[in-house]
Parts: structure tokens; C-alpha cells; sequence
């Protein structure tokens, strides 16, 4: 279980989390919503200890994130990058496989290729992208290489940021429902953050949204179209108008 | 008012001067620190040494033969004045050993690879590369920068050895065929007059060269700022900085190695 309580974190004069609590059970996949340049990276950063908080406390399963084996702790996540963040200089199989070819993780090499072929095949790539880079790849391929090497040491909990951003209708589906099959699958616990509604009805189990830099609601995602939140009603209605300034 | 406002800025740019120095030193001594302690990445550090050292050879050898030759005809015709023309073989290889070569390969090293290493990281910064590496469990400094600075500071004295060679080359190139010295006695010379102490200083030199352009280019890259125009002042301000720095730096050094 990953719990936030407090959580507040300021660039500048900018305060972009003003004390978030929230928690996510385990085995849960959580979907973050809110506009652009509300923190929803920040936050998710946050957990991963990329970003420092300036108050508030993490943590996992009641241990505080920024204590104990950092190794161990960064071992247990997965995380999908919004631009796929895929290293140019290693070829696809090598993306994928990066933890299993090194550290407390590593195995040989061969065996190392054979689990990234496989997590590539799980995700819908043919063998044959191995071993291209991933200047040779689509948008939408590079997304599902990211994701194979987010799950690619089969992570109890696997982070997603923005899966859907830059891809087109369909490839946008494809991905929602990869996301969604492997998180049922692995039993894996997920956070999501995106503005892509039809990702959060693909993905979610439980949907929080983020405004003004704290948890504004959350609730079932059944339950998310019928709450009597202003703000959740415009955003996932996308009025222009309500209580969320357009111009920010 | 007026009066202290120069002050104060002046007072702010100091102190802003003293604080970056201060983070590349930190920088610096965490990359040192993080050099002999596992994990290691011989693959990192192979790739970094064939980057930096095998294709910096040819900007270094041009620069240096045409550095050697252009260091011949001026001694040539300076020495002219007081017929002392026979100096020639002797001051080429002393200058090129000693200053020229570590001064202008490091310089030459700096251009090609400070900024390379700079944009390189620095757009792995703002990919969030470097953040999927720390979520990989991967330390960026020890992945991305040991192999690098390992690498310049291994391969630029090879460098600078290679370039001290063809330097001297072209010196004795235009002497026989311009200047119209016998091509034995031009070797033999260059063979009399240079110490072993002339070319290790040089070497040496190149060795602190080396790790400067390579610090400063990770340094930089890490602390790039977002987008293209990030990328680019973090390219600029890595070759501007190594090679201030490279110049400082062969002050000092030859302040130890050759003050009476």
C-alpha cells in the first residue's frame, strides 16, 4: 500500500503540492487526473524519490520511502515514461532488459534477451525490433517498448505517466488495454497519471483528481460520473467554462 | 545608492563564481570517489574511450602537424635575428612536448568532446532518461559520467603523445623542406635537446586536461536546463568553462612542474 500524507512540494514561489493525502491500495490501479501543470508528475516523481518533497511523509506498505535499501525499494516499481525515456545508445532488447543485465537483478546475457524478446512479444512487437533502436521506432512503438521494459523484472507496483500522450485514437487504445490486461495479469499495483479520459475509463479502479495542489476527489471510477464535484464534472466533461480557470 | 549598486553586483557575481566552483569541485570529488567503488561498466567505459580517444586522433594530429610546422617557420625567423636559425629542432620539440601539445590537443579535446558530452546528457536530461536510469536502479554518475572522465583522463595524455609526435613531424617536414636543414642532423637534434621530464610533464598535463573537459562536459549536461535552448547554453557553457579551466590549469601546472 503507498500512502501520501501531507505531501507538499514548491518550486521557486511556485507551491505545486500544497498537501496531498491519498492512498492506494495494493493490488489497485490508481489514475491521477487533472490539467496540465497541476503536479501530477511531481507527485508521481515523488514517490519515486526523483523529486524531494519540501513537507509530508511517503510510504510503502507503512515504511518511509526515503529510508531502508534504496536498491531494494526502486526494485519493487516499473515506471512508463511519457516520452518512453528509451536510452538511444542501447538497442530495444537492451532498453528492456537494462535491469536484468545489471546490478542485484542481473542475469546472463542470453537468458537476459530471451525475457526482453518475450516482454517485447507480450506487448505486441515482434522478435525482429530487438534489435533496432529506438530511433528507428513510431511513437506508439517506442511506448510499447517502455512499458516491456517497465515490466520487463515483473515490478509489484508499475507507475505510468502520460501513456497515452502523443498517440493517435487507436494506438491510444491498444495501449490503455495492454496497461490494463498486464496490471490484472501481474497483480501488480498501478498509478497512472494522465488527462486522457478514455485511458482513465480503461485503466482505473480508483480515480483521484489534482487541483491547486491537493487530492480534490476521489472515488471509484464507477462513480466518477455521477459525483456532484464541479470541478471533476468539468473536467471530464471538458467545459471551458466552470470552476477551473481555462487560462492558467 | 548609486555608488554601492556596482559593488553589489559585482559582490553577486563573485559569490555566484565561488558557489558553481564550489558544485563542480563537489561534482568532481563525488566522481573520484565513485571510480574505485563497484558497480563498474566496462561496456560504458570502452565505449567512451573509443568516442573520446580513437576519433579525437585526427582533430589532434591536424592540429598538431600544423601547429609543428607553423611553430618551425616562426622560431626559424625569429632566430634569425641574433643567427641562432640552428635552435630550430630543439625549441619545436621542447614547445610542442611541453606547452603546444597538451595545451592545444586539450583545447581541441575540449571542443569536440566537452560539447558532446555536454548535449549528450544534457538531452538525456530532458528525455528524462536520466531519471528512468535512477529508476532503474542505476546511479547516473556512476553510469553516465565515471566511464566518461575515466576515459578523458586515460586517453588525452595517448592523445597527447600522438599529436607531440606528428607535431615534431611537421616541424622537421617544413625544416628539411622549407628551411633547408639536413633532415639527420634535425633528428638528432630534436633526440639531443629533449628531456624524458619534458614529455612525461606534457603528459601529465594532459591527464589533468582530460579530466577537466570530461567533468565539465558531464557537469554541465546534468545540469542543463529544459528544452533546445537548455541543451545548447549547457553545450556552450561546457566548452567555455573547460577551456578557461585548461588554461588556468597549464598555469599552475607549469608554475609546479618548471618554477626555478
Amino acid at each position: 500500500m503507498i500512502t501520501l500524507s501531507g505531501v507538499q512540494k514548491s518550486f521557486g514561489p511556485n507551491r505545486v503540492l500544497r498537501g496531498v493525502d491519498l492512498t492506494i491500495a495494493k493490488g489497485e490501479s490508481m489514475v491521477i487526473i487533472g490539467g496540465s501543470g497541476t503536479g501530477k508528475s511531481v507527485l508521481l516523481k515523488s514517490v519515486l524519490g526523483l523529486v524531494t518533497p519540501d513537507a509530508g511523509t511517503i510510504t510503502l506498505d507503512g515504511q518511509d520511502v526515503t529510508k531502508g535499501d534504496r536498491d531494494a525499494f526502486l526494485a519493487r516499481f516499473g515506471m512508463l515514461f511519457q516520452g518512453g525515456a528509451l536510452f538511444d545508445s542501447l538497442k530495444v532488447w537492451e532498453n528492456v532488459a537494462f535491469r536484468l543485465l545489471r546490478g542485484h537483478l542481473a542475469r546472463p546475457k542470453a537468458e537476459a534477451r530471451e525475457i526482453a524478446i518475450e516482454k517485447l512479444r507480450r506487448v505486441g512487437l515482434k522478435p525482429e525490433t530487438a534489435d533496432m533502436f529506438p530511433a528507428e521506432l513510431s511513437g506508439g512503438m517506442q511506448k510499447r517498448v517502455g512499458l516491456a521494459r517497465a515490466i520487463a523484472a515483473s515490478p509489484e507496483i508499475i507507475f505510468f505517466d502520460e501513456p497515452t500522450t502523443g498517440l493517435d485514437p487507436i494506438m491510444s487504445g491498444v495501449i490503455n488495454d495492454l496497461i490494463r490486461e498486464i496490471v490484472v495479469e501481474m497483480g501488480a499495483t498501478a498509478m497512472t497519471i494522465t488527462h486522457d479520459m478514455s485511458s482513465v475509463r480503461a485503466i482505473a479502479d480508483k480515480v483521484a483528481m489534482l487541483h491547486d495542489g491537493v487530492i480534490r476527489w476521489t472515488g471509484p471510477v464507477s462513480e466518477m460520473d455521477a459525483t456532484p464535484d464541479p470541478y471533476v464534472q468539468q473536467f471530464i466533461q471538458g467545459r471551458a467554462t466552470g470552476p477551473i480557470a481555462a487560462v492558467r | 545608492m548609486i555608488l554601492t549598486s556596482p559593488l553589489a553586483s559585482l559582490g553577486r557575481a563573485t559569490q555566484a563564481m565561488l558557489a558553481a566552483t564550489g558544485r563542480v569541485a563537489l561534482f568532481a570529488a563525488a566522481i573520484v570517489s565513485h571510480i574505485f567503488r563497484p558497480p563498474f561498466y566496462p561496456r560504458e567505459f570502452g565505449q567512451a574511450l573509443m568516442q573520446i580517444g580513437w576519433y579525437s586522433l585526427p582533430v589532434v594530429g591536424l592540429t598538431a602537424v600544423f601547429t609543428g610546422g607553423a611553430l618551425a617557420l616562426q622560431i626559424y625567423s625569429g632566430g634569425a635575428r641574433f643567427n641562432a636559425e640552428a635552435v630550430v629542432p630543439s625549441i619545436v620539440a621542447i614547445g610542442m612536448v611541453r606547452e603546444l601539445g597538451p595545451v592545444l590537443g586539450g583545447l581541441m579535446v575540449a571542443a569536440r568532446v566537452s560539447s558532446s558530452i555536454a548535449a549528450e546528457i544534457g538531452t538525456m536530461k530532458v528525455t528524462e532518461q536520466i531519471d528512468a536510469l535512477v529508476t532503474l536502479s542505476t546511479n547516473p554518475l556512476k553510469y553516465l559520467a565515471v566511464p566518461r572522465v575515466l576515459a578523458a583522463t586515460l586517453s588525452v595524455p595517448v592523445l597527447v603523445a600522438v599529436g607531440d609526435a606528428i607535431g615534431i613531424a611537421g616541424g622537421w617536414m617544413v625544416g628539411v623542406q622549407r628551411l633547408g636543414f639536413n633532415s639527420a642532423t634535425y633528428l638528432q637534434n630534436t633526440a639531443d635537446f629533449l628531456e624524458v621530464w619534458d614529455v612525461t610533464s606534457g603528459l601529465w598535463k594532459g591527464a589533468a586536461f582530460g579530466f577537466i573537459v570530461a567533468v565539465m562536459g558531464c557537469y554541465h549536461g546534468m545540469n542543463s536546463g529544459r528544452g533546445a535552448q537548455g541543451v545548447g547554453a549547457a553545450t556552450k557553457a561546457a566548452v567555455v568553462g573547460s577551456s578557461v579551466l585548461i588554461l588556468a590549469a597549464n598555469y599552475l601546472l607549469t608554475e609546479v612542474f618548471f618554477s626555478a
